[in-house]
């Protein structure tokens, strides 16, 4: 039996410069790998998948499409302990986060930010407020919630390149 | 940090952001009732938009023109923010500190706010709850409103990294070692007790996306905090609260174990030391049963 030879990893050497051309993402480059990062990370505790320090590795190496395309990206809670506990001062948390832009530039995004993102674009918040609950504020006491004005808030989605997160 | 001087230090445009009107509406109740009486006094925040904080991932710029937007109403009214939720604070005092200090950013996301006929000029402060208690009313006020101490109740403070995270952006209190939240529950005479991992996160932002770690998560501060003999968890985030009231009894049916910790906001328990009822306190709205405590009080 003959066995199939490892497929070489495709390496991108543009992709680093790509990623600190981003805001905070030019902070990459000052990661020397000491792992700080995975041993301050909550979500690496319980997570076989999810290490900022690999993700930053393969940032740096070129991996551009198994970086983007990882599950395990997704996985950052952003509680920013790894960014405050970083001896090189990297901005870890927000190179995740350029990270997770871009792949969103390449279409990989996760169901639950396109509906968070519609949320917003036709009401003003991130939930959509169900009837039920301005009945219960006004029981409560509480001043009605204020009417957002949709049409800015959908125009400065637009603006910003976010009609793409928006459910068809 | 110092809010600007000409404007009243007691006056704040309230930001409640999403998810507070969506589920936690107990918070609300309980900080309109408390902060008046503290000298706040509490303005409506114009037709706001979700601070930007969910979207983050996916979209920076759309964030930054988000939550600046709401910085822009604040300006417009002349009045600095203040926040329930810590989300909605990270978010609004980051965006706020990179546009004042970032020239090229502040075009960048003012020429996106040109298209609604907005301009960020950098004119507003933005705080937490906490950081406003701390640092404008002041421990001596907050001390002085209290009459009812709660000295039998023992409780553990969960203050969220978002109050504190980035260090950078927060300026205030030590993330590593928070002490602030602690300081002023036990203003209210209640003892508040140390625990382990006291700055780890409650796994919310990842909920959706890995149930599982995020609920392994908030398990093991449940645990830690029951380690100690805590009667009650403190929480200033309506999504860490999320987390561990709402979702207390999914962790205990997942895991098997049972916790009947109550969580009670900061805002409750200052208001029950403040003289409040548990009705005017929205207490009955939360999902593990506050009776126990409740016992400990009137004993």
């Amino acid at each position: 039996m003959t066995e199939k030879a490892a497929e070489p990893a495709r390496v991108d050497p543009s992709f680093k410069h790509e990623v600190m051309r981003e805001h905070d993402g030019e902070t990459l480059k000052a990661c020397f790998q000491c792992g700080t990062c995975t041993s301050s990370c909550p979500t690496a505790r319980f997570s076989s998948s999810y290490r900022p320090r690999t993700v930053l590795r393969m940032a740096q190496l070129g991996l551009r499409e198994k970086t983007l395309s990882s599950n395990a990206l997704w996985l950052c809670t952003a509680c920013f302990t790894c960014t405050d506990r970083c001896p090189q001062n990297v901005e870890v948390a927000s190179v995740l986060r350029v990270l997770r832009n871009l792949a969103v530039k390449n279409d990989i995004i996760p169901i639950i930010y396109k509906e968070l993102t519609s949320n917003i674009n036709d009401t003003g918040y991130a939930y959509r407020i169900p009837e039920l609950r301005h009945k219960k504020r006004e029981e409560a006491g509480l001043p009605p919630l204020p009417k957002a004005n949709c049409v800015d808030i959908s125009k400065l989605i637009e603006l910003t390149h976010g009609s793409k997160l928006l459910k068809k | 940090m110092r809010m600007n001087d000409d404007m009243a230090d007691s006056k704040y445009l309230l930001f409640l952001g999403c998810t507070i009107p969506y589920r936690v509406n107990s918070y609300e109740v309980s900080a309109r009732k408390v902060l008046p009486k503290l000298g706040v006094e509490i303005i409506e925040m114009p037709d706001f938009n979700c601070c930007g904080l969910p979207v983050d991932p996916v979209n920076h710029e759309m964030t930054l023109a988000l939550s600046a937007r709401n910085l822009c109403l604040a300006e417009q009214q002349k009045l600095n923010i203040v926040t329930l939720c810590t989300g909605c604070a990270t978010t609004l005092r980051k965006t706020n500190k990179m546009l004042k200090e970032d020239k090229k950013l502040r075009q960048t996301i003012n020429g996106y706010l040109k298209g609604i006929g907005m301009e960020f000029k950098g004119t507003i402060e933005v705080k937490h709850l906490v950081q406003m208690l701390k640092e404008d009313v002041g421990t001596e006020k907050i001390k002085g409103a209290v009459q009812k101490p709660l000295t039998d109740l023992k409780v553990a403070e969960h203050c969220g990294c978002h109050l504190l995270r980035p260090h950078k952006f927060s300026g205030f209190d030590d993330a590593e070692d928070p002490h602030v939240l602690k300081e002023l529950i036990e203003l209210t005479g209640a003892k508040c007790l140390d625990y382990a991992d006291e700055a780890e996160c409650c796994g919310y932002t990842v909920v959706a996306i890995d149930e599982k770690v995020s609920l392994q998560l908030a398990r093991e501060k449940l645990h830690h905090i029951n380690d100690v003999g805590a009667q009650a968890m403190i929480t200033v985030c309506p999504s860490c609260h999320l987390m561990f009231d709402m979702q207390q009894s999914r962790i205990e049916r997942a895991f098997g174990e049972n916790f009947n910790l109550p969580v009670l906001h900061y805002t409750q328990l200052l208001g029950l030391a403040m003289g409040f009822n548990a009705e005017e306190l929205a207490l009955k709205e939360l999902r593990v049963d506050t009776s126990s405590i409740m016992k400990v009080l009137k004993a």
